[in-house]
């Protein structure tokens, strides 16, 4: 039997201690019913002797501490899951608010998920060909990744990750494919981006939504991108899909979760935000990967907007040495018109070396990638000089890779937001910049690479 | 048995009722699923637990009972090439029993209790042993021997001992203590994590840990028995250098402790280090290898203990008289672990809200490294060294966890991120980094080396600080502002840096340098620098000598197979000679 209490002693912001409870459990969910007869929902964070502290989902309008009653439930906060959920779209908390029917479920599964055993995993190795040159042939995507976008406010990181979910693809496999994207707390614009995106690609049908827009109530946002890779596991790991999960924007769900530790008078760490973010994000992108005994995968591409295009703020930061590298995008390539505006050099996918090479992309991928990127980065150094010294006081070497920098952002970077470039087309054209350089520099390719591919003039 | 009931749960701690009869850090068992929890804290009848798995499901009443031990190890053939949690829980295993994800109160035997090992007796019936003599052996790998020590601190008589096939609980032998007890022996036993193990006394580090890391070898080497931290932003390739360290240094044993970090890190080193060979051995790296795993989706209270575990099972075989290397990433993870019991037990805060005793718990962990005289009448040596990997916030090393670190270490590889940019790994910044072993180490060097290796990397070091002053005026007013001698010392730092210092983990034959070719390579970048200064004085212009043939062939040198280094470095040198000859004889035309 389920026990009401009408013992709610204090609410303040999105907490509320209740009194005199027995047999309340860490974690459990509780049900709030108003006197008006609506349902709300929330958690409980500590148990207190007798008193247990709830954190609420929804907003606190119109609770009554005298009339309202709690009940508790005796389980965690759980999804239903289902093959039906694809083509779907739920709100922050699971529920459907595409006016369908409601989820007949296969199972329910508590959203915080259980860590996987490092010995069950396996090592993401297959390359995933999303079209983009600076994330195909330089920050090599794998399945399993967890690969985020670094982005800041006015960003087309919109147009990047939708350009992901429309292209990407593994080589040589049709093995089903689903996406799972969560809108945490951005704007009805951003999630209609996507959504007709989705809708133009026809990849809806083979989508879930779990949309949490700015106007809902900033605390939903915690569960909602549990619920997100909790759909995705149940996909991946119990229907052997391969799952992209898209989440944008994890600088609001920071931000949701500083509110709860602000209001709990907590220890802060930096900024304010509390010391566990790093634990809290972990629990999340942890989720992504492959597993024994499971053919489908999760991978991740978490968005976040960086406050003042600050890496080192602890959202990036954090993120970053969380997840397996970071696409980071660059005022300055924005502004010169240059898309996707990628930053090459701050960029990074930790999986490449394991995902590229024969049987995978091409023999000359390594050399070519760690080529471009030391060329490209004495190319920008050679044009910072100029612009303090004059071309003149450059050495011929250096002015030909200053020119090689041009080059390389104009017709390598700036692709496009609907152009598709096979593997072998991105490297080609690597091949085609190197060669406005001199043969012998190319000091990081094997010299049978070079003699192989140096383009015949 | 104490038992008590939960009054209170707050994430990973629990405070329960009704404990005043158990001790401080014993393990105790929490609510119906058994959770594995230590006491922290006593205030009355009251314990303070911190529980090593996830407290969800736990409320007010559920029962807590004391296990009456501290958080303890099992330490016994069997550790090596296993993968464990942060409370030693084998992770193998524990897949095999509960599928692909961690289930909560699982109970697995550290060690396997049915495996049979071939015990080999050292011992006879009525010899005398003290504390740490070798009783017998056991083959754990085909690398390691493993050595089944008298228990510390006591001394008696062999009165019983059988070679044969044993598991690790079965009765091996027993001893007659001196105070008349009589203790059984078997090829197992415990040890509380948070003891360090004694050793008869310590030894000043006078040996190289020698990882076959160029920059590391040779700019700031670290001896065996020391410590070193790998501080840097993410991004900046911690994880590489720790895992370099980790497959080539020249030590008997690793344990890696990860802690914190990444899944797929670990399934990275558990897939790879089976497939690689030890270049000493000839043999699988695995092993020589202990993994310990606490990644960053585990419960964070068992972050704390990884490290203890980490150390404690290193210690051990350093108690063996075997020299080992203690890789821990990262100790960030584990400070901020400390940092979040510390908030929940509402202490107050130092600095960034770590606890004010920080500082001295970094201290003791890295105090558990050395060089030592173990224990046992054979005098046998043993060293342990520590390296910890730091993750600064925003790769800003003025935090409180780098710097507490940085007090007690002796070695620092600070990593770039501006390097990591420019694909220039490992990216530690020659700059700031430093080691105060290069000195103590200078007489092993010159010994086994060469008798010029502490000027020529001292003069690698002074080549690279003059190159930093120079691009600074270059930067100011453009390269033909200087002189052709300062132009050469730009070339031959370049030459330093890319042809030296880079290091591409990823390819077979540049991976791991032994150290006579890392000194055939720096007497090749001396020997064109000294050509070409000749060459500079006969006239020959800077220019036209950076772009000399011979220039590619010394970048690729470091990349020449071991077994034919010589012949080819000496021919690079033929050719230097005859490039620059050419191009002054031309010159002075």
């Amino acid at each position: 039997m389920i026990k009401e209490y009408r013992t709610i002693e204090e609410v303040a912001g999105p907490l509320m201690l209740v009194k005199q409870v027995e047999g309340v459990k860490y974690d459990e969910l509780g049900e709030i019913e108003l006197p008006n007869g609506d349902v709300r929902r929330c958690r409980v964070l500590e148990v207190n002797g007798r008193n247990v502290l709830v954190q609420l989902f929804e907003s606190s309008a119109g609770l009554n501490l005298a009339e309202s009653k709690v009940r508790f439930t005796g389980h965690g906060v759980e999804l239903a899951v289902s093959d039906n959920m694809l083509g779907r779209v739920f709100n922050g908390m699971g529920e459907p608010i595409d006016g369908g029917a409601k989820i007949i479920p296969d199972k329910t599964l508590d959203i915080n998920g259980t860590p996987i055993n490092p010995a069950a995993r396996f090592y993401p190795s297959e390359f995933i060909q999303t079209g983009i040159s600076t994330i195909d042939g330089l920050n090599t995507l794998v399945r399993g990744q967890k690969l985020p976008i670094f982005s800041g406010s006015g960003l087309p990181h919109a147009n990047l990750a939708a350009q992901i979910a429309r292209q990407a693809k593994v080589r040589g496999s049709d093995s089903k494919f689903a996406v799972v994207f969560a809108a945490v707390g951005i704007t009805f614009e951003e999630a209609d981006f996507f959504i007709s995106d989705f809708k133009k690609t026809g990849a809806i049908d083979r989508t879930v939504l779990f949309v949490n827009l700015a106007s809902d109530p900033a605390i939903e946002r915690i569960s909602t991108p549990r619920m997100a890779l909790t759909a995705a596991e149940y996909l991946a790991f119990e229907r052997d899909m391969h799952v992209l999960v898209i989440m944008t924007d994890i600088t609001n769900y920071a931000e949701a979760l500083r509110e709860v530790s602000a209001a709990r008078k907590e220890v802060p760490g930096r900024r304010g935000y509390p010391g566990y973010l790093y634990t809290d994000l972990a629990t999340m992108y942890e989720r992504a990967g492959r597993k024994m005994g499971s053919e489908g995968s999760i991978t991740m591409i978490p968005i976040l907007s960086m406050p003042e295009d600050d890496k080192t703020h602890p959202i990036p930061d954090l993120t970053g040495y969380i997840t397996e590298g970071q696409i980071i995008l660059s005022r300055e390539m924005y502004r010169k018109g240059y898309m996707p505006p990628v930053d090459v050099l701050p960029s990074l996918s930790r999986l490449k070396d394991k995902g590229i090479g024969v049987g995978k992309t091409r023999e000359d991928h390594a050399g070519t990638m760690n080529q471009l990127f030391s060329s490209y980065a004495r190319g920008k150094e050679a044009k910072e000089l100029m612009v303090v010294l004059g071309e003149a006081a450059l050495t011929p070497i250096d002015r030909l890779y200053a020119k090689f920098a041009d080059a390389f952002e104009e017709s390598y970077i700036n692709q496009g937001f609907y152009e598709n470039r096979t593997i072998e087309e991105t490297l080609d054209l690597g091949w085609k910049l190197l060669a406005l350089l001199p043969k012998s520099e190319m000091k990081r390719i094997k010299p049978e690479m070079v003699e192989k591919y140096w383009p015949k003039s | 048995m104490i038992q008590g009931k939960i009054l209170k749960v707050s994430g990973p701690l629990v405070i329960a009722e009704g404990m005043r009869e158990a001790n401080m850090f014993d393990v105790v068992r929490v609510g119906e699923k058994h959770l594995i929890g230590e006491i922290i804290e006593m205030h009355g009848d009251r314990a303070s637990i911190q529980v090593y798995e996830e407290t969800a499901g736990i409320g007010r009443g559920d029962v807590v009972v004391s296990t009456g031990a501290p958080l303890s190890v099992e330490l016994g053939p069997g550790l090596l090439s296993n993968i464990y949690d942060g409370i030693q829980r084998p992770l193998e295993a524990m897949r095999q029993k509960c599928g692909s994800n961690i289930i909560k109160g699982i109970d697995v035997p550290s060690l396997d209790r049915d495996k049979l090992w071939h015990f080999e007796a050292s011992v006879a019936f009525g010899d005398t042993v003290r504390g740490g003599d070798v009783y017998g052996t056991v083959m754990e790998t085909e690398v390691i021997q493993h050595k089944i020590l008298v228990p510390p601190g006591k001394k008696g008589t062999v009165i019983e001992i059988r070679s044969g096939e044993f598991r690790v609980t079965d009765r091996i032998g027993k001893i007659k203590f001196d105070d008349g007890s009589v203790e059984e022996i078997t090829l197992m036993q415990k040890w509380p994590v948070r003891v360090a193990r004694p050793y008869a006394h310590k030894l000043p580090p006078v040996e190289p840990m020698i990882s076959g890391q160029r920059v590391i070898d040779s700019l700031f080497p670290i001896a065996k028995g020391g410590t070193a931290c790998v501080p840097g932003p993410f991004g900046s390739g911690k994880t590489v250098v720790q895992h370099q360290l980790a497959k080539w240094s020249d030590v008997d044993l690793v344990v890696y402790i990860g802690c914190g970090e990444r899944g797929n890190e670990m399934t990275d080193v558990l897939r790879e280090f089976p497939e690689l060979r030890d270049p000493r051995t000839g043999k699988s790296l695995m092993m020589r290898t202990v993994l310990i795993a606490n990644t960053s989706d585990m419960p964070v209270a068992a972050r704390e203990a990884s490290i203890y575990t980490g150390i404690t099972i290193a210690e051990y075989y350093r108690d063996m008289g075997y020299s080992v290397a203690v890789i821990a990433d990262s100790t960030s993870r584990w400070a901020e672990a400390l940092r979040e019991m510390s908030g929940r037990l509402e202490e107050m805060p130092g600095e960034e809200g770590y606890p004010a005793y920080l500082t001295s718990r970094l201290a003791q962990f890295y105090e558990r490294a050395g060089k030592v005289i173990c224990l046992g009448s054979d005098g046998r040596e043993g060293a342990l060294s520590a390296i910890g990997a730091v993750s600064p916030q925003g790769g800003d090393i003025s935090e409180p966890v780098t710097q507490a670190t940085l007090r007690i270490v002796k070695v620092f590889w600070g990593l770039d991120s501006s390097l990591a940019y420019k694909r220039h790994f490992p990216a530690i910044n020659w700059l700031n980094s430093y080691s105060l072993y290069r000195d103590r180490l200078n007489g092993w060097f010159s010994e086994n080396i060469s008798k010029d290796w502490m000027d020529n990397t001292g003069k690698l070091l002074k080549i690279l600080q003059s190159e930093n002053e120079l691009q600074e005026i270059v930067k100011l007013v453009g390269v033909d502002a200087l002189s052709a001698d300062d132009r050469m010392t730009l070339e031959v730092a370049q030459s330093i840096r890319e042809d030296f210092l880079q290091q591409n983990a990823f390819e077979e034959d540049d991976s791991y340098t032994p150290l006579d070719k890392q000194n055939a390579l720096i007497e090749l970048i001396f020997s064109f620098e000294a050509k070409a200064r000749k060459a500079i004085a006969a006239g020959a212009d800077v220019q036209s000598i950076s772009e000399l043939p011979v220039r590619e062939k010394l970048g690729r040198a470091k990349a020449v197979p071991y077994d034919r280094y010589k012949t080819e470095y000496a021919k690079i040198d033929a050719e230097m000679t005859e490039q620059l000859d050419f191009l002054v004889a031309n010159k002075s035309e």
